[in-house]
């Protein structure tokens, strides 16, 4: 059994008081040459041909008997007072079955401070009434017949719009959401000012889109006094708990369930308004209500990366001995802080390198656009971009190639935590694999013909990725020797219900073909956290081998009275149990469950803690060669190299469609993916799949995955750690540096699209005619921000 | 409020995977939900509505289209093949060799590839790769399984020549 452990760690004078639960499944790690059998095989995802013939079932699909589609009216200004409104024509049309809107809705809050339906609108998206119907069709026309009066407020845009004195208040508060987070260590000033070396420039990256092929939304239907709610969500406990809290449930009426979900990337990791609307429309009309976002409201009010703005500075000794680090971010938040996992772009400054000297200081700021929500590695794929693109401007500066300076700088510890890691290795193999697998040492640029010009580039990273308890597995044994793990985590797309089975069956000594996972539903399924962090398979993965492990026990203990043996003596694999040293004595793990039938062995398991005093991170590396067009400023990245470190690799099918499918949006988020903003009207103008621009199956790059499998033995009893996010980290840093390797000029803004890099090599060959369409001179490293995006 | 009135609705047959659906619609009703919410075939799916994405592509006539961009009343009469319709006892093998390569994540774009390609290779057996690329140029993933879905194209040629499958399924849809 789990050890259950719970400490008070202070008395809350007046407070409540703190406690800390210790659980531990008690398990060693699977060695580093452990013979595992399932675990580290590329097994085909379990889920597979659910998916490839349409049974899948998302949230989008649900169809119940009488269910009604919502739609939701939005604000077509981006800051608004709502002097009156009616629904009542809208309600009047045949079909329409609920309305709702401030005027009718429960006083419920939302956000910081704002309500689910407030009476001030400060993005363009922002809700102001919704209403179910029939069919989308009814629902639409419903839309058009809700009267609105607004009175336009003065608005704000942008990062630098919303930091001038006198700007127009997004919030009541101001502009700059909570405190800035100042992080210092050593005297950074003190080091630059005697650096041989200085790097100062500014950095900025654009607001992207997640652009989830499925759009968020949810199914709810009440029956009774309980709400059943499907929701495209990458936390089913916390949509439950939030949803308890705003309609003042108790949390067993709530049930969430989510069994397939197309796409997340970080967006759907908070409960959002739609799911509450949903539910109260369902209440109001009687029946189920489907409300899924169309495709522009996805673009507009369901989460985005912030923009950045990042001066940066590193000073350097002669040698490329990095002696200071400093930053200064901006970061947009859009109109709320909507909660979830932090962007915290400031964070990879302070641990990536060896440095003694790092300040970093972080702004976040209100701006009257639809509210930031973490993306895929929040906050590092912004800071990695301006940090390694820094290190390669230093490296030019020094003259040294850009792999070598960055060993040179190797931080063997977690400077930030002041602790060692548990893998300190880790990034040296990787920059060895992706210098091995790219041919760094041995590369020659290609010579091209024409405008065409070919260069290389490198990034690092380092990330979390660790998992964290808690987080619950059951393991049940059926009578015919197959095998049941209950869980309440989510698959989002990434393979979890796969990596997870195989845990299982390798704990179990079963074949895979004879393990079911469940997921995805707090009716059924015990606590596990949001997907997200890259954290899932290190948060669970451990939970469900010490279910496993615990059912086993009871699994051997039964054999060994069938086979008069002692317990400790017995092994089980491939659905069968024998004796060690007597092969011919043996016994089926159906033959055992057949015989205690009906009598079930169960197992439980727990997500143990992380080693105390160690810092478990993961980190990797990336090299591209691109090929630049300076005719025409397309850039085309041939192919990238990959390395990351993810402990044990439970599967590695999965991890190489993860690092696929990570470089493909950092090819994306480095060359074309950005939302425009009309500054007059405020609204968003790119809202949409057609000038939105995602990478195609026509732009991806020849991705290579140099495989690192190092099992991290002390992170947890599994090894592994996550994949998700990281290997999109480096990509878009590193296609900046080849573009500058290929033609000599530095797109210190992302994405580094054709009019920037044109109007760069217009400014490089001192061509006076390259200012830009709003009459500014195309900006020097030293102002250049946001004043010259669209 | 109230039921919504039958006036100003059409009677249209859809013949959808070899069976015929009598519907009463409105006939602004695209294809795309005619299939998903008057039919209930979810394996359809909606990501843009206006022809971008390529995630609602079915087949008519043996062609891979757009449902979103066709109004059901105008596909009277016509075949339309789902991703429902694909495999039997059997699966596909352009299904088959999407699970075999990895070929997705999050699965919301799979159907619609999956109909890109059996469109393809009902036309062309052996496919280059620049064609089996082009197929799907039309069809976005955003979990950036490309890589593995110009594999399972090539796969699923080799799967189909060499087990003859699909053959006269191929004819049956057009």
């Amino acid at each position: 059994m789990p050890r259950f452990h719970v400490d008070r760690l202070r008395t809350g004078d007046g407070a409540e008081d703190e406690y800390q639960v210790i659980e531990t499944g008690g398990l060693p790690p699977w060695g580093a040459d452990a013979a595992l059998s399932v675990v580290g095989r590329p097994l085909p995802r379990v889920e597979g041909p659910e998916k490839v013939t349409g049974r899948a079932r998302y949230a989008y699909d649900v169809r119940l008997p009488g269910q009604l589609y919502a739609r939701v009216l939005r604000s077509p200004l981006p800051h608004a007072r709502i002097r009156a409104l009616s629904t009542s024509r809208a309600e009047a049309l045949s079909g329409v079955c609920a309305a709702i809107s401030s005027v009718d809705a429960p006083a419920i809050e939302w956000y910081d401070g704002s309500a689910l339906f407030d009476r001030t609108v400060r993005f363009a998206g922002d809700e102001v009434a919704a209403v179910a119907a029939e069919s989308e069709e009814i629902a639409g026309d419903a839309l058009e017949l809700i009267e609105v009066e607004y009175e336009p407020l003065r608005f704000v845009l942008t990062l630098e719009d919303a930091l001038r004195p006198g700007a127009p208040k997004v919030r009541e508060t101001g502009n700059v959401a909570g405190e800035p987070k100042v992080y210092r260590r050593g005297d950074a000033e003190t080091a630059l000012r005697r650096a041989d070396v200085i790097i100062d420039e500014v950095y900025a990256t654009q607001t992207a889109l997640h652009n989830c092929l499925e759009p968020h939304g949810c199914t709810a239907a009440w029956d009774g006094d309980r709400l059943i709610l499907w929701d495209s969500t990458q936390s089913v406990f916390d949509v439950r708990e939030e949803v308890a809290a705003k309609l003042r449930l108790p949390e067993h009426r709530v049930r969430v369930i989510k069994q397939h979900m197309g796409g997340g990337f970080g967006s759907k990791q908070v409960a959002w308004k739609h799911t509450v609307i949903a539910a109260l429309l369902a209440r109001r009309a009687g029946r189920p209500v489907q409300l899924m976002l169309d495709r522009e409201a996805e673009n507009l009010a369901a989460g985005n990366r912030n923009a950045t703005r990042q001066h940066v500075q590193l000073g350097a000794t002669r040698d490329g001995t990095l002696t200071a680090i400093t930053a200064r971010v901006e970061q947009a938040a859009g109109a709320y802080m909507v909660g979830g996992e932090g962007s915290n772009t400031s964070a990879i400054f302070q641990t990536l390198y060896r440095c003694p000297n790092v300040h970093t200081e972080q702004v976040t700021v209100y701006t009257n656009t639809g509210p930031a929500v973490a993306f895929r590695a929040p906050g590092h794929v912004e800071g990695a971009f301006a940090l390694e693109s820094a290190l390669d401007e230093l490296a030019h500066a020094l003259g040294m190639d850009p792999l070598e300076l960055r060993r040179r700088n190797y931080a063997g510890e977690d400077q930030r935590r002041a602790r060692p890691y548990t893998s300190p290795d880790s990034l040296r193999l990787c920059y060895e694999r992706v210098a091995d697998a790219f041919g760094w040492h041995q590369r020659r640029k290609a010579s091209t013909a024409g405008p065409r010009r070919r260069g290389f580039g490198v990034a690092a990273h380092d990330w979390g990725g660790a998992g964290y308890p808690p987080g619950y597995a059951w393991v049940k044994l059926n009578a015919d020797g197959t095998a049941e793990v209950v869980t309440g985590t989510q698959d989002i797309g990434t393979g979890t219900r796969t990596g997870l089975t195989q845990v299982a069956a390798e704990e179990l000594g079963l074949p895979v073909e004879r393990v079911v996972l469940h997921l995805g539903d707090t009716g059924t399924g015990v606590y596990a956290p949001v997907s997200s962090g890259s954290a899932t398979q290190a948060t669970i993965g451990p939970a469900v081998r010490a279910a496993a492990a615990e059912a086993k026990r009871h699994l051997l203990d039964a054999a060994a009275t069938m086979l008069e043996a002692a317990p400790g003596d017995l092994r089980v694999g491939e659905g069968t149990i024998s004796v060690v040293g007597a092969p011919a004595r043996t016994i089926s793990v159906a033959d055992v469950t057949r015989r205690i039938a009906p009598h079930m062995i169960q197992g439980h398991g727990a997500r143990g803690p992380n080693p105390s005093g160690k810092s478990v991170r993961t980190f990797g590396a990336q090299c591209v060669e691109v090929e630049v067009d300076v005719e025409t400023g397309d850039v085309q990245v041939l192919r990238v190299v990959a390395s990351h470190d993810c402990g044990r690799i439970v599967n590695p099918a999965l991890v190489d469609s993860q690092v696929f499918g990570a470089v493909t949006q950092g090819v994306g988020f480095a060359l074309m993916e950005e939302r425009v903003l009309d500054t007059r009207s405020g609204i968003v103008l790119n809202a949409n799949l057609e000038e939105y621009k995602v990478p195609t199956a026509a732009d991806v790059p020849a991705i290579v995955h140099a495989r690192l499998d190092h099992p991290d033995l002390e992170a947890n009893p599994t090894g592994a750690k996550g994949i998700g996010e990281p290997p999109l980290v480096p990509t878009a840093p590193a296609i900046a540096n080849a573009v500058f390797d290929a033609v000599g000029v530095r797109l210190r803004d992302a994405p580094l699209s054709r009019r920037r890099l044109l109007e760069a090599l217009a400014a490089a060959r001192g061509d006076r005619r390259t200012s830009s369409p709003d009459g500014r001179d195309s900006p020097s490293s030293s102002v250049r921000g946001m004043a010259d995006r669209a | 409020m109230g039921s919504p009135s039958e006036a100003g609705r059409l009677t249209v047959a859809l013949i959808v995977n070899g069976t015929e659906h009598p519907l009463l619609i409105e006939p602004r009703r695209t294809l795309l939900d005619a299939l998903r919410d008057d039919l209930a075939l979810t394996g359809t799916k909606k990501v843009c509505d206006m022809g971008d994405c390529g995630a609602c592509t079915v087949l008519l006539d043996g062609r891979a289209v757009y449902s979103c961009l066709l109004l059901a009343v105008d596909c009277t009469g016509r075949r339309v093949t789902t991703i429902e319709g694909l495999g039997g006892e059997q699966l596909d093998p352009v299904q088959e060799a999407f699970i075999r390569v990895d070929a997705f994540q999050c699965g919301f774009c799979t159907p619609g590839q999956v109909m890109s390609l059996r469109a393809l290779l009902d036309e062309t057996a052996a496919p280059s790769d620049a064609e089996i690329l082009r197929a799907v140029t039309g069809n976005l993933c955003r979990c950036g399984a490309y890589a593995n879905i110009l594999r399972a194209g090539r796969l699923a040629a080799e799967i189909q020549a060499a087990t003859g499958r699909d053959h006269d399924a191929a004819i049956s849809r057009r």
